[in-house]
């Protein structure tokens, strides 16, 4: 997968937060094959400093970071965010969420595309974290995005595909552009289903993090995506309503 | 000075902002900054000048998915 002209051999990308440690965390990066890691950026509360902990054990893994803007309420406040990454992360990748509902997480989508137009013009690669509103995408791709995330369900929900229909409709119209399903990813089973629609990736943190054993779980997730992926290149067969018997039924002995 | 440091006051004497994080025990750390909610970028810290009242936001890393 090519994202920014940045070839990863893993089709996954994982969160960073909500693991039971940081020495969880770090195994789990592992387990998942990961090459891109997301991270955010947030007051450091009191003197332990831990953000600089943290980002020395992000940095010990040897992966690619994708900062976001997770809280970010307005265009104005992720357009600082991303710059403040920036100028820590050293990348220009900067995964962009502006919320607009509070209790679902939803994007906003409109003060989504004035960030992403603003970012894209300084020179950011920019990651939306969008719905799978097809005209909202158009106006993504035309404000400079190079890859859409559409989510699959409200983050850390863990439902799965709400929209398979709207995910289907978004890869057909964007056949070029790579389609990342971000949020919402609870199982293994839902990432499969995402690959198999021929999304080129999958993002998700909770479903690891907050598994019961997320080590393990990274792993089912990494060979997941990869059975995702096999099955949609191996062209699955269409569903039909009436049996169709697999076993020839020429030369059945007459037994009756 | 008054500065307001991630939301809580502190009073500084000094000048400039690579100096208020040197006196915060920033110095070697990874972390961004915004004055009044405008970005700073690393390499301005040196020529920004404080004035009293200001809001000066420090972040570093976090988790985050």
């Amino acid at each position: 997968m090519k994202l920014y002209d940045v070839e990863l051999a893993s089709r996954l990308l994982l969160g960073s937060a909500r693991y039971p440690s940081p020495a969880i965390l770090a195994d789990a990066v592992r387990a998942s094959a990961t090459e891109v890691v997301t991270v955010s950026l947030r007051r450091e509360a009191g003197t332990q400093r831990s953000g600089q902990d943290f980002w020395s054990l992000i940095r010990g893994l040897g992966v690619r970071v994708l900062p976001n803007t997770a809280g970010c309420h307005s265009a104005k406040e992720a357009v600082t965010t991303a710059k403040m990454a920036r100028d820590i992360f050293h990348t220009a990748w900067i995964k962009l969420e502006v919320i607009g509902d509070a209790d679902t997480l939803q994007p906003d989508v409109f003060g989504l595309v004035e960030a992403a137009a603003e970012l894209a013009a300084d020179g950011f690669e920019v990651f939306p974290y969008t719905t799978e509103d097809l005209v909202v995408a158009d106006r993504l791709l035309q404000a400079g995005c190079r890859v859409l995330m559409p989510w699959g369900a409200p983050i850390g929900s863990g439902r799965g595909l709400n929209n398979g229909f709207g995910l289907r409709a978004l890869r057909a119209h964007f056949p070029d552009v790579p389609l990342i399903v971000d949020a919402g990813i609870g199982r293994p089973s839902h990432a499969v289903q995402a690959m198999e629609l021929g999304v080129d990736g999958v993002l998700l943190n909770t479903a690891v993090a907050m598994a019961g054993d997320p080590v393990a779980m990274a792993g089912a997730f990494a060979r997941a995506v990869e059975a995702g992926r096999a099955g949609f290149e191996a062209q699955p067969m269409e569903p039909r309503d009436l049996a169709v018997p697999s076993t020839p039924v020429a030369g059945t002995a007459w037994l009756a | 000075m008054h500065i307001r440091v991630n939301g809580v006051s502190h009073d500084l004497q000094v000048a400039r902002l690579a100096q208020a994080l040197e006196v915060l025990g920033y110095r070697q750390a990874a972390v961004a900054t915004a004055v009044n909610g405008v970005f700073v970028p690393a390499g301005a810290r040196e020529e920004l000048l404080l004035a009293d009242g200001d809001a000066l936001e420090i972040l570093a890393p976090m988790q985050g998915g």
